[in-house]
């Protein structure tokens, strides 16, 4: 079998990926993906990374046999992989540390960042404070009002919360200002994408970094079950966490990858985050090409989320490619879907998962009872749900 | 001969440098875009570029950002756009219009499509900022199949090699951005302009714009002086967004004149 080998060398997966940006940040990216290339296999630099995951992120993550809640649910066994354990409560630490170690080696002293829920903000601002980095995190004015205790975290870590005004003011905007700032001052700071989007190197990078979740689990399921799994389920804004899960299992034969999508108020409301599933067109933003949710002029429209992090309109152009060679299937999962799961999780194991996590959970909850007992579904629980208490008191009519 | 190539040597002959304007379409209202165009070039443009209104303008500063939101609350999109420009070309038919936009509005058309309607629309050159050349060979082609130049853009930080890549591909002229940043940032420094377009004549004979940071008419001039067009674009965003209805061409008309004025000097 031939091994999966993708991206090219400018970062196309297929039709999809790439580098569109305009020549100001030509330069930078060829810089980077330079660096990147020096030092993705590099011993020294992959030892500093893992070192780091493991005193200061506090991996491996564990994987946890969800016994209370498949029993409910009836049907498959489900595995649940604890990202939400990591140092700052999801899996989006593992890339900022990657990237921060570059920058450092770049001897860059300013990183930048876009944030949505505030999570891929908050391990950035976590890491610059350790690395001893300026940081200035760019997040929807929209957002800010929404996320206000991560807000207030990345300040208390040293970090410039810059709340952004133009377009829909949400995480798209975000990602619009941040490469902005990267543009005007490319000479002394590096931009720390948080998800598997943008141009070339950056969706290949941000997967090396995360694929450290998929590498764990393999061989955490051989210890604990002596086989691997039937089925890996994550969910899918950018699809950071599910890229990280699903690459290390791309060329192991008859275990499904699905990523799961934001359905919103349901798909066919057009209130949505789903691209993939809902069939949107092919097109260019934010420096790469992929499904992109979008009108007939080719502008891109608002989403719909309950959950912050899968807020966007694209995806990561490797799911893109994914899906169209059928390795990996998308679904997606509505608001009320995602959180009646969140509840189930919280009430039978004694876990608050991240309403993002909710929806990878929920179709979970839908897939085990479709099959047998003996067969297992691994679950990317990409994050605890601490952040999100204000979203769901406010759901439940409860003021805290 | 293009009518782009045909403005460059006729005022070359002249010793005079071209003057291009940027409006985004459908700012302030798309009923005043054919207006705009024809007063700019009563007032002095040699050339224009008109913006192609999109949601997520990421090489664009506040300024031509908000002009996009405004064209776009009247969904001014690539179709209305190309309709404006031949309704502009039943008057006028040698003032060059370059499209200057994002990669998705036009794939979002197709881009067959797109070059045979921007043909038939009249349409000069293309400046699509998200391609670079190494992303947009077909599209180039197709271009140049209709009789289109490509634009593209040279930035500070374009090393030699890539100088190289793109002055090959480019047509019509070279868009040398003046300064590291989005549109409308901070003030350009005219010396370091000045050896970078120096350094990109020797490897192209193709005419060279700057722009991206010429604020007023004294630097409108000092930019003439070095290169063979400047291009305002937030500037000339500002006045209309500071016109009403009823002073927004004379308030174009002046600041053109003044432009005008200082590169004619």
């Amino acid at each position: 079998m031939q091994m999966y080998d993708m991206p090219d060398e400018r970062g196309h997966f297929g039709q999809f990926g790439g580098t569109f940006v305009a020549e100001t940040l030509v330069e930078a990216l060829e810089k980077l993906r330079l660096m990147y290339e020096k030092y993705r296999h590099d011993p020294e630099f992959l030892a500093e990374f893992a070192y780091d995951l493991k005193h200061f992120v506090g991996r491996p993550s564990p994987i946890y046999f969800a016994e209370r809640w498949t029993n409910k649910v009836g049907g498959a066994q489900i595995y649940l992989k604890r990202e939400d354990l990591n140092h700052t409560g999801a899996h989006k630490i593992n890339n900022t540390i990657g990237q921060a170690l570059l920058a450092k080696r770049m001897g860059k002293p300013r990183v930048i960042a876009e944030t949505g829920a505030g999570q891929h903000g908050v391990a950035t601002a976590t890491i610059a404070a350790r690395l001893g980095l300026e940081c200035v995190v760019y997040m929807g004015s929209e957002d800010v009002k929404r996320q206000a205790p991560n807000v207030f975290r990345m300040k208390l870590l040293g970090a410039t919360v810059v709340p952004v005004e133009s377009g829909s003011k949400t995480l798209k905007d975000a990602l619009n200002e941040a490469m902005r700032d990267w543009v005007t001052n490319v000479s002394n700071t590096f931009y720390i994408i948080g998800t598997v989007a943008g141009p070339h190197p950056y969706p290949m990078m941000v997967r090396d970094f995360q694929s450290v979740i998929g590498t764990e689990a393999k061989q955490q399921m051989m210890e604990m079950i002596g086989r691997q799994p039937d089925a890996i389920i994550a969910c899918v804004g950018g699809g950071s966490n599910a890229m990280g899960i699903f690459y290390p299992y791309i060329d192991v034969p008859n275990v499904r990858l699905i990523g799961v999508e934001a359905a919103g108020h349901g798909l066919e409301t057009g209130m949505h985050a789903a691209p993939l599933t809902a069939n949107s067109p092919v097109g260019v933003l934010h420096g790469n090409r992929t499904y992109l949710m979008q009108d007939a002029d080719g502008n891109i429209i608002e989403t719909h989320s309950i959950s912050a992090g899968l807020d966007y309109p694209g995806v990561g152009p490797e799911h893109a490619w994914l899906k169209d060679i059928k390795r990996a299937e998308y679904v997606a999962i509505t608001d009320d879907e995602a959180m009646a799961a969140f509840h189930n999780l919280c009430r039978t194991e004694g876990i608050i998962p991240a309403l993002e996590s909710s929806h990878a959970l929920a179709h979970a909850e839908k897939m085990a009872k479709t099959m047998r007992k003996d067969e297992i579904i691994l679950v990317n629980l990409s994050g605890r749900g601490d952040k999100d208490i204000n979203t769901v008191a406010k759901l439940s009519n409860i003021t805290l | 001969m293009s009518r782009i190539q045909t403005v460059f040597s006729s005022l070359k002959a002249n010793n005079k440098k071209a003057l291009i304007p940027y409006i985004t379409a459908g700012d302030p209202h798309p009923k005043h875009t054919v207006s705009i165009l024809h007063t700019l070039v009563a007032s002095g443009a040699d050339m224009i570029e008109l913006g192609i209104p999109f949601s997520d303008p990421m090489a664009d500063g506040p300024v031509i950002q908000r002009a996009s939101e405004r064209a776009l609350k009247h969904k001014v999109g690539l179709k209305i756009v190309l309709e404006m420009v031949q309704e502009f070309r039943q008057k006028d038919t040698k003032t060059p219009i370059i499209l200057m936009g994002y990669a998705n509005p036009i794939e979002a058309m197709g881009m067959e499509k797109f070059t045979q309607a921007a043909k038939a629309a009249g349409v000069d050159g293309v400046l699509t900022v998200d391609y670079p050349p190494e992303e947009c060979k077909d599209f180039i082609a197709g271009l140049q199949v209709n009789g289109m130049d490509s634009i593209f853009l040279l930035s500070p930080t374009s090393d030699a090699a890539r100088v190289d890549l793109i002055v090959n591909q480019a047509s019509g002229f070279l868009y040398y951005v003046s300064l590291k940043g989005v549109t409308g940032a901070a003030n350009l420094d005219i010396d370091e302009v000045k050896a970078r377009v120096a350094g990109i004549r020797t490897k192209t004979d193709l005419p060279i714009g700057v722009g991206f940071g010429v604020k007023d008419a004294a630097t409108a001039k000092k930019v003439a002086a070095i290169a063979d067009a400047v291009v305002v674009g937030s500037r000339m965003v500002v006045a209309i967004e500071q016109s009403n209805e009823d002073n927004l061409l004379s308030n174009i008309s002046q600041l053109m004149q003044e432009l005008r004025t200082a590169i004619d000097a």
